[in-house]
């Protein structure tokens, strides 16, 4: 198991890197789909089936399909595009503060004492997942979905010219 | 040892089954459209003059394919072209997993469940793998640097997106109405008798989320009416326009594993799976050895009847042709009584064996997996039927029809099942 997960932790990390460096958008969708897909193997790994088949349909099927089909419909040159406005110089040190960053709050929170409990079989199953959402996170749930719904609306709203 | 030994066994088994229906589906589709068409279909390739009913005209296609030189036009993205046709197909495979073939069988103390992966859940694996299949036709179309493979690769993303959501709520009104979403308990549900003499089916309890379903089902296969994508007489053939050889024959193959898996899905959620009609498992192994015989009865007088009617066809086409082909009624005639002769042996045999408990258990998952075959080569047939009995839909009716007929049509199916439920007190 735990060689399943380095496998997949390392092609998560690596799809985000190459989704970063990458100058052709579509290539980096693509490295977000495969950092996605890893991702979903790592639920699997933790026996939660239907985290796992969520994070496939949701992300890697629908949400990235949309954006391949925005970049598609852009049909972008990679050579028209711009050199990011930050010199290399700039990103190395940003990346170095983030990752000592990372490490500090890492460091900060595992000396916190923890309130872990064991989790039920019935973790990330969709009886377990259904019912945190329709009990426990109801109104979460619904605010959420009222939220997606204005978004919605308001995306409609700035699309159309004349309604 | 034997555990993967036995989930081995099982995926051979599935994807042999998803495999062999591609030639078989190939066939029927030329042959279908032929006898649609008033036309004789293939009819000319023979291997020393066996044809088969043109059947044999796909090994000539598939050493065509794999001859022919597979170009890569220059200015395509190498690595993407490559790898598009592999994924369309790879995807699809992989949903077989979650199909059940019959009921759990209990041989040796052992409880083998008869799919691959008896997911926690369930039916929502197909639909989460089937929809990283887009992305083969995305890239393919991306790929290959054509404008009509653009458009082609775009209508299929539009698509498939727009028609997963009927999709996924027309399998909703089935989770509701068998409360769950394992695929096994949804068909051990369909067993059950409604007022006591009909076959509780999906299509029974769900006829407006079957009709949504099968719909969307034909959209995320890209077949007819809905095969915007390839439009031959719009964007020439779409996505896969630039490929040849082998990679042209993956994009095609994909597409018969999706209409073996969407008719699969059909089979299962809707027309009781691998149930066989009125007899639910247990009357099936109790009445094992009237099964058994009823099964090789029904298979030595097919062979019979077959093997009579290639007796007819032999001599009606004697003279006909001056070559061997004269003599393929023949072979299949004798072949058929052969068959015929050896079920029948089997049949005046079994009268005189005892079956043991696990031979019982064994002859009812045949007759199971018999059924379930049974129905996946009907719905194989719809979908060729529908294919050159309906003309392409136009890109914004397409569109209409999956936004603002299919998914309302979906909201109303999940809203009058949560009703009945709830009054008939199962909410």
């Amino acid at each position: 198991m735990a060689v399943a997960f380095y496998i997949l932790a390392f092609f998560s990390v690596l799809g985000g890197v190459l989704m970063v460096t990458r100058r052709n958008p579509l290539s980096g969708a693509f490295a977000l789909v495969l950092s996605l897909v890893s991702l979903a193997g790592l639920f699997a790994g933790l026996a939660a089936e239907f985290v796992f088949i969520l994070q496939v349909l949701v992300y890697a099927g629908a949400i990235m399909v949309l954006i391949i089909f925005t970049i598609m419909l852009l049909n972008l040159n990679p050579n028209e595009m711009y050199e990011a406005p930050v010199g290399r110089f700039h990103t190395v040190v940003l990346v170095a503060l983030c990752a000592v960053g990372l490490a500090a709050f890492i460091q900060v929170f595992s000396q916190l004492p923890s309130a872990v409990t064991a989790i039920g079989p019935d973790f990330g199953s969709i009886e377990g997942v259904g019912e945190f959402m329709l009990t426990r996170y109801l109104y979460p749930f619904e605010l959420v979905s009222a939220l997606l719904l204005v978004a919605i609306v308001g995306v409609v709203l700035l699309a159309k010219k004349v309604i | 040892m034997t555990d993967y030994l036995i989930i081995t066994g099982k995926a051979v088994f599935i994807w042999a089954i998803a495999l062999s229906f591609i030639p078989l589906l190939i066939w029927f589709e030329r042959k279908g459209a032929a006898f649609i068409q008033d036309r004789a279909g293939p009819n000319r390739a023979a291997v020393a003059g066996i044809r088969l009913a043109g059947l044999v005209h796909n090994i000539a296609d598939v050493i065509k394919l794999l001859l022919k030189e597979l170009l890569v036009p220059p200015h395509v993205n190498r690595l993407y072209f490559m790898v598009a046709p592999l994924l369309g197909f790879t995807f699809i495979l992989l949903a077989f997993a979650v199909i059940p073939w019959a009921d759990v069988l209990e041989v040796a103390g052992r409880r083998i469940s008869m799919q691959v992966a008896d997911l926690n859940a369930g039916v929502l694996f197909v639909l989460a793998v089937t929809s990283l299949n887009v992305y083969g036709i995305v890239l393919a179309g991306w790929s290959s640097n054509n404008k009509f493979a653009l458009l082609g690769g775009l209508r299929s993303t539009a698509q498939m997106i727009s028609y997963e959501i009927p999709l996924g709520l027309g399998i909703a009104g089935v989770f509701m109405a068998f409360q769950s979403v394992q695929l096994n308990e949804i068909v051990r549900g369909q067993g059950e008798l409604l007022w006591g003499f009909l076959p509780k089916w999906g299509l029974i309890v769900q006829p407006l989320g079957f009709v949504v379903f099968l719909t969307a089902a034909f959209a995320e296969t890209n077949r007819n009416p809905f095969d915007l994508p390839e439009g031959e007489s719009e964007i020439v053939a779409g996505y896969h326009v630039e490929y040849s050889g082998i990679r042209f024959a993956l994009f095609y193959m994909g597409e018969y594993a999706g209409i073996v898996l969407s008719s699969a899905m059909i089979t299962t959620l809707f027309f009781g799976g691998w149930q066989v009609p009125w007899l639910p498992t247990d009357a099936l192994v109790a009445h094992a050895p009237t099964v058994l015989r009823v099964l090789l009865a029904a298979g030595g007088l097919g062979a019979l009847v077959f093997a009579l009617l290639m007796v007819v066809f032999s001599r009606r086409v004697r003279g006909a042709f001056g070559d061997l082909r004269e003599y393929e009624g023949h072979v299949l005639g004798i072949f058929n009584i052969v068959v015929a002769a050896a079920l029948l042996i089997m049949f005046i045999w079994s009268y005189s064996i005892t079956l043991p408990e696990w031979g019982a258990r064994v002859v009812a998952a045949v007759a199971q997996v018999s059924t379930f075959l049974l129905k996946l080569v009907f719905f194989c047939w719809l979908f060729i039927w529908v294919r050159w009995s309906l003309p392409r839909f136009r890109y914004d009716q397409l569109m209409r029809l999956g936004w603002k007929s299919m998914i309302p049509l979906a909201f109303v199916n999940l809203f009058a099942t949560g009703l009945v439920l709830l009054l008939i007190g199962r909410g």
